[in-house]
């Protein structure tokens, strides 16, 4: 089921809508918001300059620097007697990024992430468990609010206790799971661990993960755990531009559709800000057209994306988003490219012959970067025959040039050598940092 | 007869730390074999006792495994390895490697072939060829 008309689109139609929001909004800003005014006065543009959407890549971009920067509510651009809603994001450093949000722009949250839902395998038959942390972060109450849209039935769970989690599920009926992709793993071990089996105790058919990145594993791993069956769809957002409802993947599982009459999406090079060709790797930046309590003009989201313009079997006509690939903060030029670890770790993952831990090492001699990779020997390629092994490095030589253009200097070790991490892992040496 | 092969990084420490598994296990090594590359080797080895050996290394977090090799007497006179080899390589078996064991005064030599069952055929035939209880027991 397609939840709006807005999603099927000509390419034409999308891009006339996007170009009157936009020069709507740039308008808008430039009169309420005085930190945007002086940006764009500075570079000599006026909002009349906003022609075609191609003028959007002349506007300035928008960071998370800004918002700290105009910390509570700078880029706001209603007066704070129209909000009907705050919310933060839990900065790990400094202030929070404060959002607020107007009556009409819940209403545009709700119908975004009713939409992302819906394509995600949602109905109005759902009762959805929704384990993400209810207050001042986005995620709990924007699915919330997007699910009872659709007319489904909510258990604001919210997060912790699993074994109480379990009993709702259980006892409730819960059809669909709103949660963090490692949180939906956790309970499905937490049911084990109960005595249940997920897959015929429970009465789970969807699973909307999102706020942090699910890989492909990840998602086998959570169809494993609660059945084949399961639907597991992931969603994006960040609360700088709304929160949940940017973008979701359809049930064909190829990428993002993004809510485009609300949103256009750029692919910048994160280095020289230059805007990337359809199809290019790249940092993601997004604009918001139809916000009105705080409008963000081409946010750098630091997340690491392609977009495909191309319709989707789904049906609908809106770009999708590849699924992340990883953040800005740890891309690396080397030799002049950009190289993101993600790209390395899909490349090893799909090397049979290794282990899934590595560890990559830039460092500079003679003024030339040398990347080096260390990997494990899988167990089962264990041979007594050097042939074999210079083989093995050979073909990841190779898928490593065909994915990054580059050489690498691949460090062949026993299983078991390289650092074990508990979460978040530091895989990456620059050395030339140093 | 058994090797025993191990994957080792090319970094000092590791050789001593696979021979001090083997010593604490009452494990002899009857003879050693390193062949010199940059990065990694392997080390080939004949050992008293093949399989306790492995295991004890996959325990211990080492990458290694059993191969059938060859031991053979090797006559201390002029041209017998040429002639050993020559043996093999006329009927298509081809020797992957092989190195030195010793053995008492005549030399011999551990080899790996294409063919191992074939090589010991021909081989047996012009040469003594040491048993596995023979040489674990060296
Ligand atoms: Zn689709």
């Amino acid at each position: 089921m397609i939840w709006a008309k807005e999603e099927t689109l000509s390419r034409q139609e999308i891009e006339a809508i996007q170009l009157d929001k936009l020069q709507k909004v740039v308008a808008r800003v430039y009169e309420k918001v005085p930190y945007y005014r002086e940006k764009m006065d500075a570079i000599g543009m006026k909002p009349e300059d906003v022609k075609t959407l191609d003028d959007l890549k002349k506007l300035p971009f928008t960071t998370k620097q800004d918002m700290r920067d105009t910390y509570p509510f700078g880029l706001f651009a209603v007066d704070k007697s129209e909000l009907a809603r705050i919310h933060a994001s839990s900065g790990t450093t400094g202030k929070p990024t404060v959002v607020g949000y107007t009556k009409k722009d819940l209403d545009v949250w709700s119908e975004c992430v009713a939409r992302l839902a819906v394509m995600g395998g949602a109905t109005k038959e759902d009762v959805c468990q929704i384990c993400f942390g209810y207050g001042m972060f986005t995620g709990a109450l924007g699915l919330h609010n997007g699910l009872e849209h659709i007319g489904a039935c909510i258990i604001p769970a919210s997060t912790g206790n699993s074994e109480k989690q379990i009993m709702y599920m259980k006892d409730f009926g819960t059809t669909l799971l709103v949660a963090t992709p490692s949180y939906a793993l956790r309970l499905g071990e937490v049911a084990t661990q109960m005595g249940l089996n997920p897959q015929t105790d429970l009465a789970l058919k969807t699973a909307l993960v999102g706020s942090e990145l699910m890989t492909e594993p990840m998602r086998a791993e959570m169809k494993k755990l609660y059945g084949d069956k399961l639907v597991v769809t992931q969603n994006y957002g960040m609360s700088e531009l709304m929160g949940p409802g940017v973008s979701g993947e359809c049930t064909e599982l190829c990428g993002m559709h993004v809510n485009e009459d609300h949103f256009i999406a750029e692919v910048i090079d994160p280095v020289t800000g230059e805007n990337l060709p359809a199809g290019e790797k790249g940092e993601l930046v997004v604009t918001c057209l139809s916000k009105d309590a705080i409008p963000l003009i081409r946010y750098r989201t630091r997340d690491i994306t392609r977009l495909m313009y191309e319709p989707c079997k789904c049906g609908r006509t809106t770009v999708r988003m590849e699924n992340l690939s990883g953040r800005t903060d740890d891309m690396l030029k080397i030799k002049g490219v950009n190289v993101f670890p993600s790209q390395i770790e899909e490349v090893l993952l799909n090397t049979e012959e290794i282990g899934p831990h590595y560890e990559i090492i830039v460092d500079r001699k003679n003024h030339t970067d040398i990347l080096t990779i260390r990997v494990e020997l899988a167990p089962a390629s264990m041979t007594d025959d050097y042939k074999a092994l210079e083989k093995i490095k050979l073909k990841l030589r190779g898928s490593l040039r065909t994915m990054l253009g580059l050489d690498a200097i691949i460090n062949l070790e026993s299983p078991n050598t390289l650092q074990r991490f508990e979460g978040k892992a530091k895989r990456v040496t620059d050395n030339r940092k140093k | 007869m058994k090797q025993l092969t191990v994957f080792i990084e090319n970094r000092m420490g590791r050789l001593e730390e696979v021979t001090d598994i083997l010593s604490k296990n009452n494990i002899n090594i009857i003879c050693i074999s390193l062949a010199d590359t940059s990065e990694y080797g392997m080390l080939r080895m004949i050992v008293s006792q093949p399989a306790a050996a492995c295991e004890v290394l996959c325990n211990s977090g080492f990458s290694a495994l059993l191969t059938d090799v060859t031991a053979v007497k090797l006559p201390h006179h002029f041209g017998s390895l040429k002639k050993l080899s020559g043996l093999l390589s006329s009927n298509s078996i081809d020797i992957s490697y092989m190195y030195a064991l010793t053995s008492g005064d005549d030399a011999a030599i551990v080899i790996k072939t294409s063919d191992n069952e074939k090589a010991e055929a021909l081989i047996s035939e012009e040469y003594e060829i040491l048993g596995a209880s023979k040489v674990y027991n060296m």
